[in-house]
């Protein structure tokens, strides 16, 4: 399945979730999206408001120092 | 430019709804009502930002100072309104300085500028309506608009449009 990367770790509300959301809208179904992110406002929101917009989220990696990986299947 | 998103999985009736009225057209007042509005849109929300007297400086075509404008006063006030780049903030404005110094901040510290705010909330499918009786006034017709706004609206059709959700002044 294809993945697209997202990085939004230099990003603010509302820009991560907006950013998210367009690149997921551009997906195919089943494809997967890899979102780079920070902690704070964009781990707490981003992951929910994917879920609640009846995305997958697969998984969510810590990876280093504040930065994480989220993996959004549409 | 990109086609408006369609929400996902939204049944019909159950769509959650943020009505905008932009007044003021000053930058950080437009900055708060795209950032809400943009927002809003990207978890789902239906939006309709309503603009209004000197909010109307947000949608124009020209986004400078411009003879926009029927007739000589139009034009007069048209020029001195300006468009979206042209918007004073709405404390020490310093004579215009202050929004490119906010412009230059967002930038440096990577918040999206208002220029870009209105882009995604274009992306995002935000219904954008202009004031008929502002629009009267200040001799102002669809045409000197974005091509994105969707429809010249009076209070009552607003009131429709917004009934069920929440509204905002700003």
């Amino acid at each position: 399945m294809p993945t697209v990367k997202l990085d939004i770790t230099l990003e603010h509300c509302p820009m991560t979730f907006v950013k998210t959301k367009i690149a997921l809208s551009k997906l195919n179904e089943g494809d997967i999206l890899e979102v780079l992110l920070i902690e704070g406002e964009p781990l707490d929101n981003v992951p929910k408001s994917a879920n609640e917009q009846g995305y997958k989220v697969l998984e969510i990696v810590h990876l280093d120092g504040q930065i994480h990986r989220v993996m959004i299947q549409k | 430019m990109e086609t408006a998103l369609n929400t996902l999985n939204i049944q019909p009736g159950t769509q959650k709804k943020l009505s905008l009225i932009s007044f003021s057209g000053d930058f950080d007042k437009l900055v708060a009502a795209f950032t809400l509005g943009t927002g809003a849109a990207s978890v789902g929300y239906e939006v309709n930002i309503f603009f209004t007297f000197w909010g109307l400086d947000a949608i124009k075509k020209k986004q400078g100072r411009a003879l926009v404008g029927k007739g000589f006063l139009g034009n007069i006030f048209g020029f001195f309104m300006g468009g979206l780049r042209s918007a004073p903030v709405s404390r020490l404005n310093f004579m215009g300085a202050s929004p490119q110094i906010f412009r230059y901040l967002m930038r440096k510290k990577n918040v999206a500028t208002l220029e870009e705010l209105v882009e995604a909330a274009k992306v995002l499918g935000v219904n954008l309506y202009a004031c008929e009786m502002a629009m009267h006034i200040l001799g102002l017709e669809k045409k000197d608009f974005i091509h994105e706004v969707k429809e010249v609206l009076g209070v009552v059709k607003f009131l429709e449009i917004s009934e069920g959700g929440r509204t905002l002044f700003i």
